[in-house]
Parts: C-alpha cells; sequence; structure tokens
C-alpha cells in the first residue's frame, strides 16, 4: 500500500544483519577488554598516591584522578568488569528461570498457571528497587545478596513472553499430532517447543543485561552490595558526590558515562537481534 | 447489550480484581516478613548500639520483651494484627513512630512524584507525537536516538550530572533537601519549596519520558497507516485535523495506562533520586532502613509502596475497560513494560 508517510530506510547499504554483528564484535572485543584489564590491574594499581592527587584528565590520566591520587581510568575499568561479572551471572540464572517458569505455565495445569500469573504479579507489585533492597537486607549487606537479588527479580516480563509463545506452539498441528504418535508432554516440550523458543530466550537473556547491570549499580550506589574500597561503578559515583562541589566534576562523569555506554550496546544488540528474529520486521 | 450489564460485569470484574490484589498484599506481607526475618542482622545490637553500655542480662530482656524468642510465625501473626489496627511500630533510626514517618515523609515524595510523573507524561507524549508525524527524518532520528539513549542512563548518575551542571557549574538550584537551611518550616514559601523540587523531579522525568515518547510513535505511525487515515487525507483533511480526530484520540489511552502502570520505576526512581539530592523523601528512608537496619520502617514503607504500585496498577486496568470497549471483553494481564 501507498503510505503517505515517508518509511525508514536502511542507511547506505548498512543493513540490520550486519549492523548486528557489528554491534555484536565490538560489543565482545569491549567486554572481552574490560574482564581482561579487570583480571590484570594490580589492586596496587589503585592504591592511594598523594602525589597525583585531584588531577583533572589529562593524556597520562584520561579520566583524571581522585581526592587520594587514585587513577580514576583504572578504578572504572574494574569497576565496569565487576558489573559485567555480576551481570552475567544474574542475567543467566534470571533468563533460565524465566524460561522453565513460562514453559511450566504454559503446559501445566489451569491452576499451576493462574499460581504463576499471580507470583508474577506480586514481584512486580513490589516496587523493584525496594524488593532489591529487601533481598539484599535479608542475605546481609553483601555482593552475595545483590546477585541474589538480581537474578531472582528479572525473570517476571521474560516468563510472561515465553509463557504466550509455548501457548501459541502448543496450539500448531504438528504438536497434535506429535501426541497422536504417543510422544510424552516431556518429549514434546524438549524436542518440539524448546528449539523454538530458544530464539525468544538469547534476546530476552540479552535485552535482561542492561537491566541487570543498571540495578547491580543502582544498589551499589545506595550503599548495599560491597564495601566501599572496592571499586564498582556504584561506589565510585557514590563517593564522588562528596567532592563535586570542589569542583572535581571527572571524578562523576566519566565513569557514569563508560557505564551509559556499556548499556548501551547491550541494548542495541538485543534489540537489533529482536528485530531481525521477529518476521515482521526482519527484512527492513 | 444494556448499560445494566455493562455495569455488572465491570462490578464483577472490579470485585475479582480487589480479591486478587487482596491476596497479593497479604503476599507482600508474608514475603517481606519472611526475608526481613532471614536476615542475618541482630535487631538487639542495631538497637543497642544506639543506647550504649548495655549488660548481656538486658540484652536477653529486650529480645525477650520483642518476642524474638518466639517462632517467626507467632511473630509475624503478631506484627500482622498490629499492622491491620495501623500500628506500624516504631523506627529504630528516627525514633519515631512508622507511621507518622510515611505520612511526613510521603507527601515530599508524592510532590516529586507527580511533577515528574505529569511532566515525563506531557514531554514523553508531545515527543512521541511528534516523532510519529515526522517519521524517518532527521528529527525522528535524532529525538529516537535520544531516547534510546536515555533508557541506558543510571537515574543517580543523570541526577549528578544535573547536579554538576546547574547547581555546581550555573548555580542556578540548590545542591539538595527539600527547602533551605535554617528556616523554620512554617516560613518556607511555595517558591522555595518548588526551587529545591526541580531538579530532582527533573531527572526523574527524564528517566521515563522515553519509553513514553517511544510507545507514542509507534502507536501513531500505526493510525496514520491506516486506512482510515488514508481515507481522511482523501477527504482532504490536513494533518492538524487528522490529529485531532484520529491521532489524539487513539494515542493518548495507551499513553495514558503506560504512565498508571509505570509507579513501580517511578518509585524507584524517587529512592535514587532523593538520595542524590539528599531528599527527604520516603525512597531516601526505605534506604536509609535497609543501611542500618530498621526493620519496623523498611517493612512498613514496602508495605506502602506495593500499595502505591497496586494502586496505580489499579487504575491502569480499570482506565482501559471503561475507556476502551474491546479490551472490556479481554485484556492481557497487568502491564507490559520491559522491566
Amino acid at each position: 500500500m501507498d503510505s503517505p508517510i515517508v518509511i525508514d530506510r536502511p542507511r547506505r547499504g548498512v543493513n540490520r544483519r550486519l549492523q548486528t554483528m557489528i554491534t555484536c564484535i565490538v560489543l565482545l572485543m569491549v567486554a572481552a577488554g574490560i574482564l581482561l584489564s579487570g583480571e590484570w590491574i594490580p589492586s596496587d594499581a589503585v592504591t592511594p598516591d598523594f602525589s597525583r592527587k585531584g588531577l583533572s584528565p589529562s593524556l597520562e590520566y584520561p579520566f583524571g584522578t581522585d581526592w587520594l591520587g587514585r587513577d580514576m581510568l583504572l578504578r572504572t575499568l574494574k569497576g565496569l568488569a565487576l558489573s559485567l561479572k555480576v551481570g552475567t551471572i544474574a542475567s543467566m540464572v534470571s533468563a533460565v528461570l524465566a524460561t522453565l517458569i513460562g514453559a511450566a505455565a504454559a503446559t501445566g495445569s489451569k491452576w499451576l498457571d493462574a499460581a504463576i500469573n499471580w507470583l508474577i504479579d506480586l514481584v512486580m507489585g513490589i516496587p523493584h528497587l525496594v524488593l532489591l533492597i529487601l533481598i539484599s537486607f535479608a542475605c546481609g549487606r553483601g555482593l552475595t545478596g545483590l546477585v541474589i537479588g538480581i537474578a531472582v527479580t528479572h525473570w517476571t516480563s521474560l516468563a510472561r513472553l515465553v509463557r504466550a509463545e509455548v501457548l501459541q506452539i502448543r496450539s500448531q498441528p504438528y504438536i497434535m499430532v506429535s501426541r497422536r504418535l504417543g510422544h510424552s508432554t516431556g518429549w514434546i516440550l524438549l524436542r518440539h517447543i524448546l528449539p523454538h523458543i530458544l530464539p525468544q530466550f538469547v534476546v530476552g537473556l540479552v535485552l535482561m543485561f542492561p537491566h541487570a547491570i543498571l540495578h547491580e549499580a543502582s544498589l551499589s550506589f545506595l550503599g548495599y552490595g560491597l564495601p566501599p574500597d572496592e571499586p564498582a561503578i556504584g561506589i565510585i559515583l557514590s563517593e564522588s558526590m562528596r567532592y563535586l562541589t570542589g569542583g572535581m566534576w571527572w571524578l562523576a562523569f566519566f565513569p557514569g558515562l563508560a557505564l551509559v555506554l556499556l548499556v548501551l550496546l547491550f541494548d542495541r544488540l538485543g534489540e537489533n537481534l529482536r528485530m531481525l528474529l521477529d518476521p515482521a520486521s526482519a527484512h527492513e | 447489550m444494556t448499560s445494566l450489564q455493562t455495569l455488572r460485569r465491570l462490578g464483577g470484574r472490579s470485585g475479582k480484581q480487589l480479591l486478587r490484589v487482596a491476596t497479593l498484599l497479604l503476599a507482600t506481607t508474608v514475603v517481606a516478613f519472611a526475608l526481613v526475618s532471614l536476615s542475618p542482622v541482630d535487631p538487639v545490637q542495631q538497637y543497642v548500639l544506639g543506647v550504649g553500655n548495655v549488660s548481656m542480662e538486658q540484652r536477653a530482656a529486650i529480645a525477650d520483651y520483642w518476642g524474638l524468642n518466639d517462632p517467626p510465625v507467632q511473630r509475624y501473626f503478631l506484627w500482622l494484627s498490629a499492622l491491620l489496627r495501623g500500628d506500624m511500630g516504631t523506627s529504630l533510626l528516627y525514633r519515631q513512630p512508622v507511621a507518622v514517618i510515611i505520612r511526613e515523609r510521603f507527601l515530599n515524595t508524592l510532590a516529586l512524584m507527580m511533577t515528574s510523573w505529569l511532566l515525563s507524561g506531557l514531554i514523553g507524549f508531545t515527543l512521541g507525537c511528534v516523532m510519529g508525524l515526522r517519521r524517518g527524518r532527521w528529527l525522528d532520528r535524532v529525538l529516537r536516538a535520544l531516547c534510546l539513549m536515555l533508557s541506558s542512563v543510571p537515574t543517580f548518575w543523570l541526577g549528578l550530572v544535573f547536579l554538576l551542571i546547574f547547581s555546581v557549574a550555573l548555580g542556578w538550584f540548590p545542591i539538595g533537601l527539600s527547602r533551605p537551611i535554617g528556616v523554620a518550616n512554617a516560613d518556607v514559601t511555595f517558591g522555595q519549596r518548588l526551587h529545591h523540587l526541580a531538579l530532582p523531579a527533573l531527572t526523574l522525568s527524564f528517566i521515563s519520558f522515553a519509553s513514553v515518547a517511544l510507545h507514542t510513535r509507534q502507536k501513531l505511525i500505526d493510525v496514520l497507516e491506516s486506512d482510515y487515515v488514508l481515507f481522511a487525507r482523501a477527504r482532504g483533511e490536513n494533518t492538524w485535523t487528522i490529529m485531532k480526530r484520529h491521532g489524539f484520540r487513539n494515542v493518548i489511552l495507551p499513553a495514558l495506562t503506560l504512565q498508571f502502570a509505570s509507579f513501580s520505576e517511578l518509585f524507584g526512581g524517587s529512592v535514587l533520586a532523593e538520595n542524590v539530592f539528599s531528599y527527604p523523601g520516603l525512597g531516601a528512608a526505605v534506604s536509609a532502613a535497609g543501611l542500618n537496619s530498621d526493620v519496623p520502617l523498611l517493612l512498613g514503607v514496602t508495605i506502602f509502596s506495593t500499595l502505591f504500585v497496586f494502586s496505580g496498577n489499579l487504575i491502569a486496568d480499570i482506565l482501559y475497560g471503561v475507556i476502551d470497549p474491546r479490551i472490556r471483553e479481554e485484556r492481557p494481564h497487568g502491564q507490559s513494560n520491559r522491566d
């Protein structure tokens, strides 16, 4: 149909597939770089050195140094490495939980479905950050509590998606045929349905990542999670608050910006993957 | 169908909905209480910290007086019955009844949340309409990129950047708190309050307008591509008339529902924004309660904020049911945001 509105055109030959590949490669390189540097940077590189305290960004110290003379670039890298680790563990657990719970809701009894929907409403009803604070408090405010909290609160929306998807697949004729051929529910679930929800799982996993990282930063900003001498992005930002009025703007600006860029990369990758897998927008 | 039937069904639906909310709230109290009970933090130790020299016998007496030696289930029912009578206990941190703290601080938080809620709704809706109308042009591209970026920005960092720009560098706004220091409560003018509220509210609204804008853009594009808009164009209506007759009506309801369903993120955002701007609201209280092991306050705010979120979801549900006849029959449950 002729539409009076201009349709989005892919820019100069770079289609979504290529764009996704590029994002993916850049992301992998960035993530590997952050993780490796997080491992390699010895902890004495971020020990106080008063001969260079409070330096504004320069070529030698691109992110500047803080009031104790610690190199902010190295601290930021260490913080991002921690964010990546927490994000990976938490979103993996969350995505697996979501798939299991969503599939159970769609294939189990009506009662189970209602119970799971009720549970999702319950988890979504308590404000997310408050629930995270509660779980962190229950675990005695440490890294463990942080990871557990982020892992058990992010599954809800993906579980809903998986449930809807499985319900739709379940009504397909080939599932009926398979059932008539005598295959058990478990067999059908494993052989016919799981392969179909694998793409959903991958996209959900990638899209969960930014949320997990942001929540990790938020919680450590509030003071839950790591001890204050560990470099996590949230802790760096929360410490910087005391020095903002003194004009040390780089303490807050660069670490936060690095976090935003990392989150943005994951978000773009997830969105591109989702568009590619969705038949309605795959060939744009 | 007569209007009486509609009313009756709506009534039945609301009844079921209320029952559901009631069970969910009850479950929230169980979950919150169980989580707090699991905590390795010793409440007597926390209490004693503020008092000073206390012997072991006195500690045991406190533990006994508080019923810490009773089984958790019994403690839960004691707490629940007190809660139902409106008694939420006394905050260890502020040494005041929790109900009083919540009442005082909720007003501050409500002012903050409602301002940013209105701001983000207005900005988001307007930008969404502009993007939808200008689809594919450079304005749409720029605004969309901005919205996508903003949804990846953590609230507290944006707050810090705003502080750096508007308070430290330009000096337009105060650094924090909800009113000037050293001024009695009665002497604070409305203008001063607004001045202190502006930056936190702006931060909070910047976080949430992106989702409304992107959602509105998509809906508007769907409407503009429909056959009835094509027909309207063929009749010779100009863009403004089309927007007035078809655009706004179709787009405003999803935007409104999305806004009401976003109370959970709004509260979470206010926890962070209040911490950045040292704004004395409920969000600052809940994170302080968790950090200082103030169990009564933590429980109280949890229940209260959950009630707040549920009322938002309920309003969203009712709005959908009452205004949109297509959804009256069957509706996807709850909100569908990405969080």
